[in-house]
């Protein structure tokens, strides 16, 4: 447990000692913000929708750099070695690793709090505070996977742009996978089950306000999922 | 402290390490000597449990590096040859990460800290982030973590590679100095750095183990001669009287003006400088110069590895600019 921690920490104040940190958070801020308020005034209507709603697409160009150099920065300098023979195990490299850049998404969630507070104080109706909390829960699941498949991605790359790239794709095809587009052109069961194992059907459900169990149980499965073939995949050089 | 047996890896169909076994005791600086790509890095990545063995295992102070490895690790300090640091750390943050990893309490840390950093001359730079140091002081805060926590078993791998004279006397002397209560294992490409600073030597070569012994051991195992070079003056016939001593394989010898200047080759084991002397002041030369080179490491090395030409056997004091 000790260890996990130790990882965790010198991950987390790691983003603070490169540029990376402050460059993905001033980046998510201003896309964000300014996809909300471009709209804002034309809707005449405050409500945190539009915001929760491009939530999974600026996630999606930002998160996979928080993971692109996870490992292939410790793969291409060589500090991979010196950690990996230290009297650890592979999971609790890769747990304390990705909870530090599960850390790191908190905070950017925290951060946009400030906006959150500016519609509250327009709107005349006020906000469901209830509804919003939920809606922050399911961001958070919802980039809590977005860094576990991030992390899996840098497992296997020795190149932070390649793995940034991949991330992104992979992400944006589990993504793509549950939208009305694509699950138009498929048959009923097919198109159902598609739906499931898309990201964005179990965002919008906790985002409407509802913790149902499938949704947790889904994002759960996923992350576990990443985490652990990220696990093997450190492992497997062993046998290269 | 270090047993291995019969250890083999391959990467692929390639073979790496064949069969090696050996073992490294408490208070012994064990140098494993090959040229580049014999399969020292590889046998160090895996009893460091970087890499799984293909076949064969090794235990370290007691615990198999395949049953009980993070036990085995917790007892090896280990210097990687690329002596890969964080870069954008404080050295005593990176110091403290490292012990804390290797399982020293929060309370003992900052006092190992401050142990290691006086070990290895760390002082003057203890406050510097780890991308200002130079490679020499790289090489010393990897060995620094190496220390921390105090490890039975060291394993070191090219630690002087890079470094400039000066540093490398000062890291074999440290090497020595914290050898006597560890079991060292180092590797090396640079013959001296083996004969100087190890108790014993293992030769590795295309992943097997060629020759093992004390560096005494060594030599016998390869049959050399005795090489003298000699210069005289006058004295006739002394060329013929010096043939004639027991044991004189071969004399060569070319003359330029009064002055004679010959080889000399006899028998291994045989020591003629005395007779050599007598034998030119007998027939009333003067002995100008008389010199007696045995076999050299060098030669044992080259014998044992098969390598041709003295690639990877280089002599030079400032070796490993030609890291792999």
């Amino acid at each position: 447990m000790s260890k996990i921690a130790t990882v965790w920490n010198r991950e987390f104040r790691s983003f603070w000692l490169s540029p990376i940190a402050y460059i993905i958070i001033i980046a998510f801020l201003a896309l964000t913000n300014f996809l909300y308020f471009r709209t804002f005034f034309l809707e005449g209507q405050a409500s945190l929708r539009t915001f929760f709603d491009f939530l999974p697409w600026t996630f999606l160009l930002i998160l996979p750099a928080l993971t692109m150099g996870q490992w292939a920065e410790e793969r291409k300098t060589g500090t991979i070695e010196p950690l990996l023979t230290l009297p650890v195990t592979e999971w609790q490299v890769v747990l304390g690793k990705y909870l530090a850049s599960v850390t790191l998404l908190v905070v950017i969630l925290l951060l946009t709090t400030p906006l959150v507070l500016t519609v509250k104080v327009l709107s005349t109706n006020g906000i469901d505070g209830g509804q919003t909390l939920m809606s922050y829960f399911g961001a958070l699941l919802l980039g809590a996977s977005y860094l576990a498949i991030g992390s899996w991605v840098s497992s296997f790359s020795d190149n932070q742009i390649v793995a940034f790239i991949l991330s992104l794709a992979a992400i944006a095809v589990l993504l793509f996978l549950g939208l009305p587009f694509v699950t138009y052109f498929v048959e009923g069961g097919f198109s159902v089950l598609l739906r499931n194992i898309g990201l964005t059907t179990h965002y919008s459900s906790l985002g409407r306000g509802v913790l149902d169990m499938r949704d947790l149980l889904y994002f759960g499965s996923v992350i576990y999922l990443f985490t652990f073939l990220t696990t093997r995949m450190v492992e497997s050089r062993k046998w290269s | 402290m270090i047993e291995v047996s019969g250890l083999t890896k391959k990467y692929g169909d390639v073979l790496a390490v064949d069969d090696v076994s050996f073992s490294v005791s408490k208070g012994e600086i064990v140098g494993f000597l090959g040229p580049n790509g014999a399969g020292k890095s590889t046998t160090m990545k895996v009893l460091t449990g970087y890499l799984a063995p293909t076949e064969g295992t090794a235990s370290i102070n007691g615990h198999d590096i395949i049953d009980a490895p993070l036990a085995a690790r917790s007892a090896v300090g280990y210097l990687p040859e690329s002596t890969a640091l964080y870069e954008e750390m404080g050295v005593v943050d990176y110091l403290r990460y490292m012990g804390r990893m290797q399982g020293v309490s929060a309370a003992d840390i900052q006092g190992r800290i401050d142990d290691v950093i006086q070990t290895c001359g760390l002082g003057t730079m203890a406050h510097k982030d780890i991308s200002q140091l130079s490679k020499g002081y790289h090489q010393r805060v990897g060995l620094a973590q190496a220390l921390l926590n105090d490890p039975p078993v060291l394993i070191l791998d090219e630690p002087t590679s890079g470094l400039d004279p000066a540093q490398i006397v000062e890291i074999r002397a440290l090497i020595r100095r914290i050898a006597e209560e560890k079991a060292i294992l180092l590797s090396t490409h640079i013959l001296p750095e083996a004969q100087n600073t190890c108790s014993r030597i293992l030769i590795i070569s295309n992943g097997k183990l060629v020759g093992e012994g004390t560096s005494d051991e060594l030599l016998d195992m390869v049959s050399g001669n005795e090489q003298y070079s000699i210069r005289l003056r006058g004295g006739d016939g002394t060329l013929k009287k010096l043939e004639d001593l027991r044991g004189v394989h071969n004399l060569v010898s070319s003359k330029e003006g009064s002055e004679l200047t010959c080889t000399l080759t006899a028998e291994k084991g045989t020591d003629l400088r005395e007779q050599i002397f007598d034998t030119a002041v007998a027939s009333g030369a003067k002995l100008l110069e008389l010199s007696h080179r045995s076999t050299s490491l060098e030669d044992v090395f080259l014998s044992l590895t098969g390598t041709t030409g003295r690639r990877g056997a280089s002599a030079d004091a400032e070796g490993g600019s030609d890291n792999e």
